[in-house]
């Protein structure tokens, strides 16, 4: 299983903080966004724009390859400081 | 070195004695400082107070990676972070930042480098509370800049 956490306008619009899906082999961020992005309106909204992605709480980009456990988070640009 | 992300205020006074006596430790000549307010105002007129989510897991990581480059680049003796979460009221500390260094310049530049980068690499976001209703604050490009002029080594220009 991949677990998938959202923060901020990404939680709002998606309307969900944490998730499960099943691991498939191959499977990339890109290929975990756009599959979520078709769940629904809500997913669709809330990935589309600049999102950025973690895999296991590092920085990764969206070709990054998952391995089954990961657990990837998505969230806006941040905004501390 | 330390950094900690809390709910509650905090005391200056303690943290600069906690970050002192690290660098008397370690030889350090000079102490540099920063502490971030919470505006009451943004583009569009008075807020009322932020409030700030964050990832807990990698905050911790990432403000742990961001030190231990600060000091690798600046050979500092000693640093530290501590960042507030949740609901911050206007004009209250949000953010405090220590560098110490055997001379002022790279102590100054740690400091620097430790708040550019920071709002660009540690999963904090902010929300302005304004006619009663919340708004994520967008990322600025001049905080893109800042950080990325430490990569690039070129000045940022100013926004």
């Amino acid at each position: 299983m991949i677990t998938v956490k959202c923060f901020a306008l990404v939680r709002e619009l998606s309307q969900c903080a944490s998730l499960t899906v099943p691991f498939e082999p191959g499977m990339t961020i890109a290929s975990l966004q756009h599959q979520l992005a078709h769940r629904d309106a809500n997913w669709q909204l809330a990935l589309e724009g600049k999102v950025l992605s973690a895999c296991n709480q590092t920085l990764v980009d969206s070709d990054c390859a998952l391995c089954d456990g990961d657990e990837v988070a998505f969230f806006p640009p941040v905004t501390g400081g | 070195m330390f950094s900690s992300v809390t709910c509650d205020d905090f005391d200056q006074a303690s943290l600069y004695s906690r970050l002192q006596a690290e660098a008397v430790a370690g030889g350090a000549g000079a102490i540099v400082t920063f502490t971030g307010l919470v505006r009451d105002f943004n583009a569009h007129g008075r807020i009322e107070g932020i409030e700030l989510e964050h990832y807990p897991e990698m905050t911790e990581q990432a403000l742990r990676q961001l030190m231990e480059n600060a000091c690798a680049r600046f050979s500092l003796t000693t640093v530290g972070i501590v960042h507030r979460v949740g609901k911050i009221a206007n004009h209250e500390q949000i953010v405090w930042v220590g560098s110490a260094a055997p001379h002022r310049q790279a102590a100054f530049d740690g400091a620097c480098y430790m708040m550019d980068t920071l709002k660009q690499a540690v999963p904090l976001w902010k929300k302005e509370f304004q006619s009663g209703h919340g708004k994520w604050v967008a990322a600025k490009a001049s905080d893109e800049r800042a950080a990325l002029a430490w990569v690039q080594g070129i000045e940022a220009n100013s926004e």
